[in-house]
């Protein structure tokens, strides 16, 4: 689920001294580990596939060129992923959705987010993801979160990134990150708990005027 | 010290990743073994997580990465990153 085994024993600054020294092909095995982490995050802003597709393409293509200016205090992984980010937003900007975005992102990090309530919970395995609509529910559930809400939990608990990294990535505090996170489980739990709840009988009940 | 409900809650996504402090941990573990709805709220959180991180939700479409490569092949063969400032 992680990129973090994959990435063991890769010696990544040698990598990019190796491809800026002229082995441009070193940069496909570079990439690699990090393929799936833009098309998720690219997706999920873009909420396109073919989008999505092109945007990472876009963002490695970028990273190629600008391999010079990265900084070897930060981790190429994240510094790729801010590139991918960035070339969603200005996708979005150009298409002149930005404006229709930024109205769904409340105020950061203000208000109060319920969780659903219930008594109990059976868990739900996940063989249920070999059915398609419930694939297709989870992934609505986190493409409609608030953009920054969205880029946290994918980040943190899609992707496997720490606190320390998912913040390095945004360029935002820890804090924060965590903050976030929590705002995006709860708005989660709120949504899907009650639709996954009828997929596995339960015993109990809700409670609805809690 | 009792906490209640809503302390709970707000301190969920802290009791998952491990990172609230022992006093407070203490205090929300005592909750959440008197508390019916309150574990239930931790157990389906945890049980979202898990589903959520499966690759199988956000499937690559097929030939992704070739796709990837080939683009990037055709763009960098032969060439290197520019030089700072370059």
């Amino acid at each position: 689920m992680t990129m973090t085994q994959p990435l063991q024993g890769r010696d990544e600054a040698q990598m990019i001294a190796s491809i800026l020294a002229g082995d441009s092909q070193q940069f496909h095995q570079l990439i690699r580990p990090y393929e799936r982490r833009l098309y998720v995050m690219a997706l999920s802003m873009l909420r396109n596939e073919a989008d999505a597709e092109d945007a990472a393409q876009e963002a490695c293509l970028k990273a190629f060129r600008n391999l010079a200016t990265f900084r070897a205090d930060s981790k190429f992984g994240t510094w790729l992923v801010s590139i991918t980010l960035n070339v969603a937003r200005n996708r979005l900007r150009r298409n002149r959705l930005t404006q229709m975005e930024s109205l769904d992102i409340p105020p950061e990090e203000q208000g109060h987010v319920s969780p659903a309530l219930l008594r109990d919970w059976r868990e739900v395995p996940s063989e249920v993801l070999e059915r398609a609509e419930v694939r297709r529910t989870l992934q609505n559930a986190i493409v409609a979160l608030p953009e920054i809400y969205r880029e946290v939990f994918l980040l943190r608990d899609v992707e496997g990134l720490s606190i320390k990294e998912a913040a390095e990535t945004l360029g935002v505090s820890e804090a924060s990150v965590k903050v976030r996170l929590h705002r995006a489980r709860t708005m989660l739990q709120k949504t899907l708990a009650p639709e996954l709840k009828s997929l596995v009988p339960q015993k109990g009940r809700w409670f609805p005027w809690l | 010290m009792v906490i209640d409900c809503k302390h709970v809650w707000n301190n969920i996504s802290g009791y998952l990743d491990g990172t609230l402090d022992p006093a407070l941990l203490q205090q929300v573990q005592k909750h959440l073994e008197q508390c019916g709805i309150c574990s239930a709220i931790l157990d389906s959180t945890r049980n979202i997580l898990i589903l959520t991180a499966d690759e199988r939700v956000f499937e690559l479409p097929l030939g992704y990465s070739d796709r990837l490569h080939a683009r990037l092949e055709a763009n960098i063969r032969g060439i290197s990153p520019s030089p700072i400032g370059g």
